[in-house]
């Protein structure tokens, strides 16, 4: 019997057709889509907080309407995505406290700091550039819930990053002041924006068996080859230097050739000890506790009007 | 030219086209500053005076501009996701009213707009947010101090729009054409935001005893500065003359009844607390603020005043 579901769980991956909510799936496949789902929530949750650091800072109004409309996008994606994860049977209340608890992990890169409004445009440049590149690809993953979400998420992202974008060509188009702004913090996340796609293939352990099971399309290596391949004459059309001398075209392999970021700053932020981690995580808890009194509010207050209508 | 980069994920490789170099329509927010009231007619009718339509316009812009900012303070940080969205909706509908009531008061009268360095670009409605001082403000006092809790937002909330809907719904028959096209948008919104607001008064009153405790002493709380909203300044006085304005103690009878509703159907009593004393008769609407506005000015005006010839 379990043979033929799983037959048929191979065949549909085989097909390149989706898996849906109440199909039968391995319990390796289940626990691997909600680690990387529920990541992926996570990150955009813990994303709202290096960029709304500098909401109620914005240099204009109406930076300051695109801004907070970004951050509430991210918590709509976060809202999609543990959404799509409660169709694999994890519910939001139990991923909150794996992330709290730090259980579960959310993308490296939001345990930077953002110290300039220039920031905010890096972010969106960069950050979201690199994760529409990680993205896209997962639109057509096999779980059915999970690759639609990310249709919509991508969308939306490739607005944040040509907001970012639009950011920083206008303060380049300013003051020296602004300028020097926008090339310091270009400078700030180019490296750990190549983090985003992960460890170098040879030393990336989970790559393979979500290639197969078509969770994963492309290795770490690939999109980050395409990522650098994409950012370079955009930097160029901005007028700021990447700061990669190694950095040059490579007329043989049609690619750029670039150097390799400090892994072992990577393995250190990933373990926990980036400049942010603790502060996140203290930003989220603290959220989450001073809010449990209005949660349980509104959760008896439906409950006794659910009463209400029963006995009526 | 830049180097063409192959991209086999075709379906959706629309999210990687044209940062550099495209159609302008993708870009949401446009890609410059525009001016929120361009193409509209800002010719004032007879009878209407500029300067005091300005100070009008301010007044009740300014109320828009600092709630929004107080209401943004909660992103990231609000009970759940939902309630994170729908804040910062709030924050995001009072912004946009501000800056079209802003940009209305500049065309009215520019001798409002703060003078800026020769050559600056920054535009009349940033001039008058970011570089006015707290005693140039003309807002309530209501809107100034920090948002407290959950409770304490949701009462000051539940005050705010119904005033303010109140008096929008009455300016849609302004003579003044564009404060009569403003008030029909605010309309619609501040009727979402207090429904919204009045959902949560009644959740939390008999949601659980921590819920209604904290409800009665965010009312305790907020209530002295209910007051203030039915004080009838000189701007306000000929701003009614004047067939443009609202006259707020005209309007102080029906907030009343909206709130004697929603306070019986959730089982509260009218708070007995005496309204906030004025300083020699001066409150909000004649400069005199909170010790709370200037300091949440001093963050919000930080960046913009950094760069008085940057352009965003």
């Amino acid at each position: 019997m379990t043979a033929t579901l799983e037959e048929q769980f191979e065949s549909t991956i085989a097909g390149h057709d989706r898996i849906e909510p109440r199909d039968w799936m391995p319990e390796g496949y289940r626990k691997t889509l909600i680690r990387q789902v529920a990541q992926h929530a996570h990150s955009e949750i813990i994303g709202m907080q290096p960029e709304g650091n500098w909401i109620t800072r914005a240099p204009s109004l109406r930076r300051k309407a695109i801004l907070l409309a970004k951050v509430q996008d991210e918590a709509g994606h976060g809202l999609y995505l543990y959404s799509a994860c409660e169709t694999l049977g994890a519910s939001r209340r139990e991923l909150y406290d794996k992330l709290i608890n730090g259980q579960q992990k959310y993308s490296s890169i939001f345990n930077y700091p953002t110290l300039s409004y220039a920031d905010v445009g890096t972010i969106g440049w960069l950050v979201d550039g690199a994760a529409i590149c990680n993205q896209v690809p997962l639109c057509r993953t096999s779980y059915g819930p999970y690759g639609r979400a990310m249709i919509r998420i991508c969308k939306e992202e490739s607005f944040h990053q040509r907001q970012g974008y639009e950011l920083l060509m206008t303060m380049m188009r300013g003051t020296e002041e602004q300028q020097a702004m926008v090339q310091e913090s270009v400078d700030r996340f180019w490296w750990p924006a190549l983090m985003m796609f992960g460890p170098p293939d040879d030393q990336s352990p989970n790559t393979a068996q979500s290639m197969a099971w078509g969770i994963k399309r492309d290795t770490n290596d690939e999109l980050r080859q395409k990522f650098v391949d994409m950012s370079v004459p955009q930097a160029a059309a901005l007028g700021v230097t990447l700061p990669d001398p190694e950095l040059r075209w490579n007329e043989e392999r049609g690619h750029h050739d670039f150097g390799q970021p400090d892994w072992e700053e990577f393995m250190a932020v990933v373990k926990g000890n980036g400049p942010c981690n603790a502060q996140r995580i203290a930003h989220r808890r603290q959220a989450d506790e001073d809010g449990a009194w209005v949660r349980e509010a509104s959760m008896q207050f439906a409950a006794r009007n659910e009463r209400r209508v029963e006995t009526r | 030219m830049t180097p063409h980069v192959h991209d086999h994920d075709s379906d959706h490789s629309s999210v990687y086209d044209g940062l550099v170099g495209s159609d302008p329509s993708h870009w949401a927010f446009g890609t410059d500053f525009e001016d929120p009231l361009a193409g509209v007619d800002t010719t004032l009718a007879d009878g209407v005076d500029g300067p005091t339509l300005a100070a009008y316009c301010l007044m009740l812009g300014d109320d828009a501009l600092v709630y929004s900012h107080r209401l943004s303070e909660w992103c990231s940080r609000a009970p759940d996701l939902e309630e994170d969205i729908a804040l910062t909706n709030i924050a995001l509908d009072l912004l946009g009213q501000a800056r079209l009531l802003l940009a209305r008061a500049a065309a009215a009268d520019p001798g409002v707009v703060p003078v800026l360095p020769d050559g600056s670009p920054i535009p009349p409605e940033d001039a008058l947010a970011f570089f006015r001082e707290a005693g140039e403000f003309r807002n309530v006092r209501l809107v100034e101090p920090g948002n407290g809790d959950f409770a304490v937002t949701m009462v000051r909330l539940l005050v705010f729009a119904t005033w303010r809907l109140a008096i929008m719904q009455r300016l849609e028959s302004s003579v003044d054409p564009v404060l009569s096209a403003i008030a029909a948008k605010a309309v619609k919104e501040v009727t979402y935001h207090r429904d919204y607001a009045g959902r949560w008064f009644l959740t939390l009153a008999q949601g659980t005893d921590e819920s209604r405790r904290r409800l009665l002493a965010a009312l305790d709380l907020v209530w002295p500065y209910r007051g203030e909203l039915d004080r009838v300044s000189e701007v306000e006085r000929r701003a009614v003359d004047e067939g443009f304005g609202v006259d707020p103690a005209a309007v102080a009878a029906e907030v009343d009844v909206v709130l004697e509703q929603v306070f019986s159907v959730s089982g509260v009593e009218r708070p007995e607390r005496p309204a906030l004393a004025a300083v020699r008769g001066r409150a909000g609407r004649d400069g005199l603020h909170t010790e709370e506005l200037s300091r949440m000015l001093a963050e919000m005006q930080s960046v913009a005043r950094a760069h008085p010839m940057g352009r965003w």
